[in-house]
């Protein structure tokens, strides 16, 4: 198969299959943690649930001093990764008009400059997130296939978008089609692995901002 | 409790597991951050104390037995067992090596409450078979004679005897109407007599009508800390039918803190229905009378002194602003540790683990954490609201050659309280 024709395949056929995989797996996650249901709290509440919940969900956005005093590099570098993959993902010129495809409607870019800017700084903390796991006796005491995996296929698209922009190693043809093939590979691995947690912290952060807020306790 | 065994243990798990627990362990993505909130991982530097590797056994049942992956992989006989030799292994590391403190949960990136879902995890190792002898004992005697001490109601009588020789007041039993149930832990009995003697005279000031009750006078409660529901259940409900019976208002958990979280918050889910009465922490009481100026206080402590926030009333319990309140109208020079109040390090001894003599080395060697927080600070006091951290103090402090004197802030209020109203003539008993 030549470059052209991996390239309509992965735009057209392949893309589907992956999008079907990633949408139906993450609901059957979510769905799965769901229909475990939770017995209700009986306790008579100090302060409002519902207000915990929500207020967890935003403030566990940013580590307690206690913790981040203990461990500046992890937590900056995470900011870091989240923040560099979310704007290349979200505010590159090109993946706004696929989005805009689906949801009909889009929004302003960045320039290319900053995307392909970010796309390194992606690529170096990933790189500093895989030292990290291997170095930290905590970390790597932790780790399984699974976080590896999920740091492979995280760090494949990031890699093979910043070579095509680049013109990298192949034609530009050919990199696009393997940048399209690895957001597949993610797409069709993230229901099974650790990137559930791009939906499941929200549940996670609720679980305990509603008994904490129930319980009038910091959370 | 019947026979253990590696089923019912699994199936105990299986049991804990919700949609909580499934989505904390669909959301942790091993960032390792949660070992650096444990003062069993900080003190021993062994990555093994970290805490979402405690409950490694319920992920797994989790992923088996309610994922479809899972499902799959144990098809395909990929997935990791949990059998006996599990449990043996993590045996140390759910009851020894962790005090529920919940340090980990407050600081877990996707907001798992990974102390919780140990809490869970114990009934599990408990069906196992895989208790320790300390909590199996403590159980046991709270379950037959009342107390996980084995304080008898005599000895409580015995307190008030001397109480009433000392102070010319009396301590209600069974008062049917009073405002307030008084329960204490076994500790305050045995060790800490002074609570009692505190609270007879703050009530006495405050103009308050309470009372002990002879059935349920212990609120300590061991069935939470081994992990074995039914125990609990039976435990509570001792102390909700005698505030039943009583017709009280409120009852107020004494200077313990797993009690309170026994009581206050676990309770009413263990006998499956709401109670008819409130209950507060003994602090959350006395905050409110002084503010409502039922009691006074004159003078104060002048020595340097500090709080220790027991995990289970401050972190857990949300009673962190009344101990301030109290500390700053009776003493001058009240100085905070560092990660006081919600983030506050625990003693080291708490959720079973001072009632387990095999984790008395660990337990030691966790209490490091505070020792450097009070050689940090140069205190000359340090005042707490739990009898348990109190004598968990008590022996690191000793055992480090420290000699600083620990005091129960209800005691240290009683010391202050303006006592201008006239005693009651007590008969002496013959």
């Amino acid at each position: 198969m030549g470059a052209n024709e991996l390239l309509s395949w992965a735009r057209g056929p392949g893309f589907d299959i992956a999008l079907i995989i990633f949408v139906g797996g993450m609901l059957l996650r979510l769905l799965e943690i769901l229909a475990l249901g939770k017995k209700p709290d009986l306790s008579p509440p100090r302060g409002s649930g519902p207000k915990g919940g929500v207020e967890t969900i935003l403030t566990r956005m940013l580590p307690r001093k206690s913790i981040f005093d203990k461990e500046p590099l992890r937590i900056i570098n995470g900011y870091v990764l989240h923040i560099g993959f979310f704007t290349v993902l979200f505010l590159y010129g090109p993946h706004i008009v696929l989005f805009e495809s689906f949801l009909g409607f889009g929004w302003p870019a960045l320039p290319s400059g900053m995307i392909d800017a970010a796309s390194a700084i992606t690529i170096v903390s990933l790189g500093v997130a895989l030292a990290l796991r291997l170095n930290n006796k905590v970390v790597r005491f932790l780790s399984t296939k699974d976080d590896y995996i999920a740091w492979a296929i995280t760090l494949l698209p990031v890699l093979t978008g910043y070579m095509a922009y680049n013109h990298l190693v192949a034609s530009y043809t050919m990199m696009l089609a393997l940048h399209l093939l690895s957001v597949e590979l993610l797409m069709v691995l993230a229901p099974f692995t650790k990137l559930t947690h791009m939906f499941s912290f929200a549940m996670a952060r609720w679980y305990q901002g509603y008994q904490a807020g129930r319980r009038g306790v910091e959370s | 409790m019947s026979a253990p065994s590696v089923e019912k243990g699994i199936q105990a798990i299986k049991a804990q597991i919700d949609a909580p627990v499934a989505s904390f362990f669909s959301a942790c993505v091993h960032c390792g951050l949660c070992a650096e909130a444990c003062l069993f991982y900080t003190e021993t530097g062994d990555p093994k104390y970290t805490p979402i590797n405690k409950v490694e056994p319920m992920r797994r049942i989790w992923e088996r037995e309610y994922t479809l992956l899972g499902k799959a992989k144990a098809a395909l006989g990929l997935a990791k067992d949990v059998d006996e030799g599990t449990f043996t292994e993590w045996e140390t590391l759910v009851y020894d090596g962790c005090s529920l403190c919940g340090r980990c949960s407050l600081v877990c990136p996707v907001g798992n409450d990974i102390s919780g879902m140990i809490r869970k995890i114990r009934e599990g190792f408990a069906a196992a078979g895989h208790a320790p002898e300390g909590l199996i004992g403590a159980s046991k005697r709270a379950v037959e004679i009342g107390s996980p001490m084995g304080v008898k109601l005599p000895a409580v009588q015995a307190q008030i005897k001397h109480l009433r020789k000392n102070t010319g007041l009396d301590v209600p039993i069974d008062a049917k109407g009073a405002e307030y149930l008084v329960l204490l832990s076994s500790m305050e009995i045995m060790n800490f007599p002074e609570y009692l003697e505190a609270i007879a005279r703050i009530m006495h000031q405050a103009g308050k009508t309470w009372t002990i009750a002879s059935k349920a006078f212990e609120a300590t409660n061991s069935g939470v800390q081994i992990g074995v529901s039914d125990i609990a259940k039976l435990l509570v409900s001792r102390v909700v039918d005698a505030a039943d019976e009583l017709g009280v208002k409120t009852v107020i958990s004494p200077e313990c803190g797993h009690a309170f979280t026994a009581i206050r918050w676990d309770g009413a889910n263990l006998i499956g229905r709401p109670y008819g009465f409130e209950v507060k922490h003994i602090l959350e009481v006395l905050d409110e009378f002084v503010s409502q100026g039922l009691i006074k206080t004159e003078g104060g402590e002048d020595a340097k002194l500090t709080y220790h926030d027991p995990c289970q009333i401050a972190r857990k319990g949300g009673v962190v602003k009344q101990p301030r309140n109290l500390l700053n109208r009776i003493a001058t020079n009240f100085v905070e540790m560092e990660d006081a109040g919600e983030m506050n390090w625990c003693c080291g001894g708490g959720g079973g683990v001072s009632a387990n003599e095999r984790a008395d080395e660990v337990k030691l060697t966790a209490f490091n954490r505070k020792k450097s927080q009070l050689q940090a600070l140069g205190v000359d006091t340090l005042v707490t609201a739990c009898a348990n951290c109190r004598l968990v103090l008590e022996e690191g402090l000793e055992e480090n050659e420290m000699d600083i004197p620990i005091v129960g802030l209800t005691e240290m209020l009683a010391e202050y309280l303006v006592e201008d109203k006239p005693r009651p003539e007590v008969k002496e008993e013959a």
